[in-house]
């Protein structure tokens, strides 16, 4: 029983959403601006005998950074850049350093982060925490790989600066280890040499599951970046059809004005479409689509227009390549009041065209088919609690609306015995509905037993605690 | 420790708060919460009682449905910290119910201040403890549903018991303050105004009718809470009489012998 008695102003209380807006809770939140500020919050944590979750960007569609009637440790106020070499490429910021703000930062000396999320509204320590990857995941692996030294602020009060050589197991659990083990106070990275601020694309349309993998695979050596959208209500001989598209760098020398398309304003995503529509009010527009009746029309029209422009070559900023989730500006409320969680199935090279078909099966038969199907190409990496693996990751958006909750929740145990089955895994960013034994299953005993000892002795009160750390069972003491 | 289930983004648990739990309308409000699909905190202050009612719910299933918290209402100094560990333990809060209320035999010419002291500090300054902690969490989630256990015996102040008609009027005027604040932040505040309901407080009572079960009673409640009702009487038909003896002038009033 709790014997601590010190009360939480209520001033901090504040609802915290999932970013997908299928859950909500009331914590206490607190933002602090200095490392200092960060050491005074753990240590209120201590004294009210409250848990802490760490919070970054809050893009993770689900739990991950919620700690329902707990404590949020929100880091977006340490957005510091504390060294830069563009003779190296090497950066070293505060956590709450936006991809955005990084981007910006270092376009200029012709640098780009070697991994993107989708949004740029994700924080380097968010990207740290889950070790997010891009769509150049089997080239370039996840965040983490290009991280070369963190500091990080144990919940003991201790500060240890962690590499691949010092505290090397800390530093492969630390990254992936969802704010489990302590705070980043610093990150320092590597960035990529460019050469443009351009992009060349390619987009290709191909009929089946079978053919979008085997374009994937056919082109991982010569690709710098591949995406692919699948038409998940196709069924019958067109099942896994879809759109891809991918990406070179422009090689030195090609670009004839870098400097021009390095400028940061040839980067700038249009606030218009056709010059007058503001985008910040599209989804308005979408809304009336967002049903499966209209977005069956909508991926049907969106393939057969990939059809039409099978093969089409163009050159793109990076921006625009890379943050598609930003290019409609709160494109979530389309999906209305009950918000989206998004399902993302990670699955071998060999499992994964079989795997897909019957995944994409499954949610026609539960008359619940996802709206937007994000295929990507991933490697292994050597973090603990890692979600990468030789083969693909198929991302889906599933729309929540009260009278869906339970069938979706059904539906994912369904996906979950597919997933495992073909050998698969999962990756809590993205996840709402991961159950422990799945997670148990997918990371294996030893894994769970090699961080629960870290979690020991890095936070043995188990200050650092999510909603997520809970649903999947990783507090052991509230039973398996 | 026995504690809840964490609670899952796609099928979150409701959650409610009982106090005044341990008998009566409170152990029926528990059970019948429980049997909606709440996950219930059931506050009293007798502890016997608590724990078998709670057991009663929790055995055989995985993973308790109902806690005990064992908690005298007129300790208003323990409230925040109780609250505090409560909505953590439940993992939120959707709907709290305060319900504790003491109604101590009273001659006709009894003039007892300690009688008097104890019901408005368990009918009224109890509640008014506990529901100032959901207000404000209420307020900042902007939804939320406050319950308020009144009575008809706060319409008028009759002869029988002034302090327990005294505590039950002020009681549901504080929950009309409460919902003039709060609606305008998506919360509700029901008033309770029930009838006879066959629990301990109606054993020294004669002339009773239109007699209910406190599962009735409870069942009746928790509906006016979902629907978001300002005041509810408890059975229904106490709505028209009180209407009529709501508007008898006092010059009449106070000779009809009630």
């Amino acid at each position: 029983m709790n014997t601590h008695n010190l009360q939480l102003p209520a001033d901090h209380l504040e609802q915290v959403a999932a970013w997908g807006g299928a859950s909500r809770s009331l914590s206490h939140v607190f933002r602090p601006s200095t490392a200092e500020g960060v050491a005074q919050v753990l240590e209120i944590g201590r004294q009210t005998g409250q848990t802490i979750a760490l919070r970054g960007g809050g893009n993770s569609y689900g739990d991950a950074f919620s700690n329902a009637e707990g404590m949020v440790l929100d880091l977006t106020r340490l957005t510091r850049i504390l060294a830069w070499d563009p003779a190296t490429g090497i950066i070293r910021t505060e956590p709450g350093v936006t991809i955005d703000q990084l981007w910006q930062y270092v376009l200029g000396d012709g640098w780009w982060p070697p991994i993107v999320t989708g949004t740029a509204k994700t924080t380097v320590g968010g990207c740290a925490a889950m070790n997010t990857h891009g769509k150049n995941g089997w080239r370039k692996g996840t965040f983490g790989d290009h991280i070369l030294e963190f500091d990080l602020l144990l919940p003991t009060g201790e500060v240890l600066t962690c590499s691949r050589t010092a505290h090397a197991d800390l530093f492969h659990a630390a990254i992936g280890g969802a704010g489990l083990l302590g705070v980043f106070l610093s990150l320092t990275m590597q960035m990529k040499r460019i050469y443009s601020g351009l992009l060349t694309v390619e987009a290709v349309a191909r009929p089946n599951m079978a053919a979008m993998l085997g374009y994937l695979a056919q082109h991982q050596d010569d690709s710098d970046y591949i995406v692919g959208w699948v038409d998940a209500f196709a069924g019958g001989g067109g099942l896994g059809r879809g759109e891809i598209h991918r990406a070179h760098y422009l090689p030195e020398g090609t670009d004839p004005a870098p400097t021009q398309s390095l400028r940061l304003a040839q980067q700038a995503i249009p606030e218009t479409i056709l010059g007058i529509v503001p985008k910040s009010i599209m989804w308005m527009f979408a809304r009336p689509l967002t049903n499966n009746l209209g977005f069956r029309a909508v991926n049907m029209a969106k393939y057969w227009a990939a059809v039409w422009h099978d093969g089409h070559q163009y050159r793109q900023s990076h921006v625009a390549f890379h943050f598609l989730l930003d290019y409609m500006p709160n494109w979530k409320r389309a999906y209305g009041p009950g918000g989206l969680i998004q399902y993302q199935a990670f699955l071998p090279r060999d499992t994964a065209v079989d795997g897909y078909k019957a995944i994409f099966r499954q949610c026609h038969k539960h008359g619940l088919p996802n709206y937007l199907s994000v295929l990507k190409r991933h490697r292994p990496d050597d973090f603990l609690m890692t979600y990468s693996l030789d083969g693909y990751s198929m991302a889906m958006d599933f729309k929540v609306t009260e009278s869906r909750r339970p069938r979706l929740a059904a539906l994912a145990q369904e996906l979950d015995k597919i997933v495992l089955q073909a050998g698969g895994r999962f990756y809590f960013a993205k996840d709402s509905t991961l159950r422990p034994e799945i997670a148990a299953a997918y990371l294996g005993a030893e894994t769970i037993a090699h961080f629960r000892t870290l979690k020991q002795r890095c936070d043995p009160d188990h200050l650092l605690q999510t909603d997520l750390w809970r649903r999947v069972g990783g507090d052991e003491r509230l039973g398996d | 420790m026995s504690s809840f289930p964490p609670q899952r983004p796609l099928e979150p648990q409701p959650c409610a708060l009982v106090v005044g739990a341990s008998s009566g309308i409170g152990a029926a409000l528990v059970r019948e919460l429980v049997r909606q699909g709440y996950r219930v905190a059931a506050v009293a202050r007798r502890q016997a009682e608590l724990d078998t009612l709670c057991q009663a719910l929790n055995t055989g299933h995985p993973a308790p449905r109902a806690l005990a918290y064992v908690h005298d209402v007129t300790a208003y100094n323990d409230t925040p910290d109780l609250f505090q560990r409560i909505v953590r333990e439940l993992g939120g809060l959707d709907l709290i119910i305060y319900n504790a209320g003491v109604m101590p035999a009273v001659g006709p010419d009894e003039y007892d201040f300690a009688k008097d002291k104890w019901q408005v500090e368990v009918n009224l300054l109890g509640a008014m403890a506990w529901l100032n902690q959901a207000a404000v969490r209420f307020q900042q989630a902007g939804r939320g549903r406050i319950v308020g256990i009144s009575s008809v015996a706060g319409d008028r102040g009759r002869r029988g018991n002034p302090a327990y008609h005294t505590s039950k009027g002020a009681l549901a005027t504080y929950l009309e303050s409460l919902r003039n604040r709060l609606s305008q932040h998506g919360v509700s505040v029901t008033t309770i105004k029930p009838g006879f309901v066959q629990t301990e407080m109606l054993a020294g009572l004669t002339k009773t009718f239109w007699v209910i079960t406190p599962q009735t009673a409870a069942q009746q409640i928790i509906r006016a809470a979902q629907r978001g009702r300002a005041t509810t009487y408890v059975p229904w038909q106490w709505s028209l009489v009180m209407l009529i003896i709501r508007h008898i002038p006092s010059l009449i009033f106070r000779r009809m012998g009630f």
